[in-house]
């Protein structure tokens, strides 16, 4: 190797070696740079969380969860808005898991690839990309004024519905997508109609995966707010709710209530509030967790 | 897929076609969604419009929805989204991509487990909680020692600072399915040929992924116009045409809460105004997420 350099006394190798420490070198910025990055995005999302709890837990007792909203933030609770975020999420996790699990099932099993069915799939995932604010609008227009709903809890949970029902859809499919083929063709040998083989094989089999979507979706029913604001739920209520009539409000609500304040204190139980609804996507994350787990135990191909 | 599966019974039971129209009608109401927003929104615009001009509305540079005297030009809330959503994405593109090309390229299963759950509890994490971080930890922790007494306490900064935040997961994971999606025998010839990890990721992984990328880019700068908590809280509700990220502006979002927080009656000027500016709002992202499908589906390439 080394006789066949023109210049004397460099060789190939003195050449080559700079160039290629310089190249590594190089290599491990950006390898440094990448674990920068997510070590910015791991410290935003720890400052969040001391951010909201060193706030928030101070005003957290029993009092402020049994409490209900008052003008004095010492005396405040959040308990029509928690009931009114359960109930909104109770109300949408029902009406989605039929009518998503069923478009879901059209889309993937009964569905031939012809143009209007091209075009159900495209709207699906267009839908899945339009503004929450949009489907508040939609809501308000439709379910509260057209329909006559008013500004009640049912109201929103219907806007909600619809904004999560491509989601639900969407996971409900690749669930359905994951279910191998044989055991279709398994299904069909034994003489069954197409909705036999999609009740008795394909349910139980894409059963975690649909489930799970839908608790996600529910999850991120609860957090949603801006919605909800144009469907009325931005209202001082110290009342429990009641779906169908009467003024109602939802934990992230509560939250942007008070965080619009300019008062500390008012900061504190917003924080507060803040850390009921994250305990509470926790908990249904946890769920989705929980569900997945045991509905795919008997589960295997 | 179950194309080729079918039943072995020809003839179909009521019962069966009965189910099928159900599920066809479950499927469908996603189409009746499509048409009530396009519906609802182009009615109350044209409404909108035989009161106030198109012309002032598109062209206008002053927007005065609540306090006299009245004024209808967009191009406030405009220049405001577009600003917010620039700030959100400068931020957004290179740590969504770093830690795409990390969880992509480098990372090992014990790093995945820790950086996955990061990216998806960001994610998670309702929108209003980020407006929340923005006017209690960005703005005071972070911009007032760098700008003083320059920024108050709503600006398009703060309110772009956790819009990027937000949208950083999405570019991070559609770009990471994109760039697992490149073949290995492609890395492994580079490899062959005496690259380095970091010549493979730059000169044949990002190169082969680009259009994923892009694709995720342009979605997540649909979901930044569209944002509305995270805004609302941060930016204020100060309709200006500036370009200065430290003052306090208006998004079409937050212009639309708020309306809809206000006593406003159906059928006045600020009301219809609520649906014109949703409607382009609704046209805008839409426009952006059919460029993102169209990116996807003509530069696909087939391995």
């Amino acid at each position: 190797m080394t006789a066949t350099t023109a210049t004397p006394g460099t060789t190939a190798r003195d050449r080559f070696e700079p160039a290629l420490m310089r190249r590594k070198l190089t290599g491990t910025f950006f390898y440094g740079a990448c674990i920068g990055a997510i070590g910015i995005l791991f410290f935003a999302l720890l400052m969040l969380l001391y951010d909201v709890l060193s706030r928030g837990l101070p005003w957290l007792d029993p009092d402020f969860i049994s409490g209900v909203p008052s003008r004095r933030p010492e005396r405040a609770g959040i308990l029509p808005a928690l009931i009114g975020s359960l109930q909104i999420g109770v109300i949408v996790g029902i009406l989605t898991f039929p009518t998503g699990v069923a478009a879901a099932i059209y889309l993937s099993e009964y569905a031939k690839d012809n143009r209007l069915n091209r075009a159900l799939r495209t709207n699906i995932s267009n839908l899945s990309g339009v503004p929450s604010v949009i489907y508040g609008i939609f809501g308000l227009a439709i379910f509260v004024r057209a329909l006559g709903f008013g500004f009640t809890l049912m109201a929103g949970a219907l806007t909600l519905t619809l904004l999560i029902l491509p989601v639900v859809i969407i996971a409900s499919l690749e669930a359905l997508k994951a279910v191998p083929d044989s055991q279709r063709e398994g299904a069909y040998a034994l003489g069954a109609s197409r909705w036999q083989m999609v009740r008795g094989t394909l349910m139980p089999a894409a059963a975690p995966g649909i489930m799970t979507g839908i608790i996600l979706a529910m999850a991120r029913a609860i957090g949603e707010t801006a919605p909800l604001i144009l469907v009325g739920a931005f209202t001082f209520v110290t009342f429990l709710p009641n779906p169908i009539e009467g003024g109602y409000t939802v934990l992230p609500i509560q939250v942007y209530q008070w965080a619009g304040r300019p008062q500390p204190d008012f900061q504190g139980i917003s924080a507060a509030a803040i850390i009921v609804l994250l305990v509470l996507m926790l908990v249904l994350n946890a769920l989705a967790l929980i569900v997945r787990i045991r509905l795919s135990r008997h589960i295997q191909w | 897929m179950s194309t080729q599966a079918r039943p072995l019974n020809r003839v179909r039971p009521l019962s069966e076609r009965v189910i099928e129209v159900l599920l066809l009608a479950a499927a469908s109401v996603g189409v009746l969604t499509t048409i009530g927003i396009v519906g609802v929104l182009a009615f109350e615009t044209f409404e909108f419009f035989r009161e106030i001009s198109p012309v002032e509305f598109f062209t206008g540079t002053f927007w005065s929805a609540s306090i006299r005297p009245f004024a209808w030009g967009i191009l406030p809330l405009v220049t405001g989204t577009l600003l917010v959503a620039f700030i959100a994405l400068i931020f957004a593109i290179p740590l969504g991509l770093l830690s795409a090309v990390l969880l992509a390229e480098y990372a090992s299963p014990r790093l995945r487990n820790v950086v996955k759950p990061v990216l998806e509890t960001i994610a998670g994490i309702p929108t209003i909680v980020l407006g929340f971080f923005a006017i209690n930890f960005v703005t005071p922790n972070l911009l007032k020692p760098i700008f003083q007494d320059d920024i108050g306490t709503f600006s398009a900064l703060a309110g772009g600072i956790v819009v990027g935040l937000l949208i950083t997961p999405l570019i991070a994971s559609i770009s990471e399915d994109a760039m697992s999606a490149v073949p290995r025998g492609m890395r492994e010839g580079a490899y062959a040929m005496g690259a380095t990890k970091w010549e493979v990721v730059r000169k044949v992984v990002f190169p082969a992924a680009i259009s994923g990328i892009m694709a995720s880019i342009i979605l997540a700068m649909s979901r930044a116009i569209g944002e509305t908590m995270a805004v609302v809280l941060a930016v204020g509700t100060n309709p200006q045409l500036t370009l200065d990220p430290r003052e306090s502006i208006q998004t079409m979002t937050a212009f639309i809460v708020q309306i809809s927080l206000g006593d406003t009656s159906q059928g006045s000027v600020q009301f219809k105004a609520l649906f014109a500016v949703a409607a382009v709002l609704f046209t805008t992202t839409l426009a952006l997420n059919l460029i993102s499908n169209r990116i996807v589906s003509r530069f696909r390439t087939a391995y």
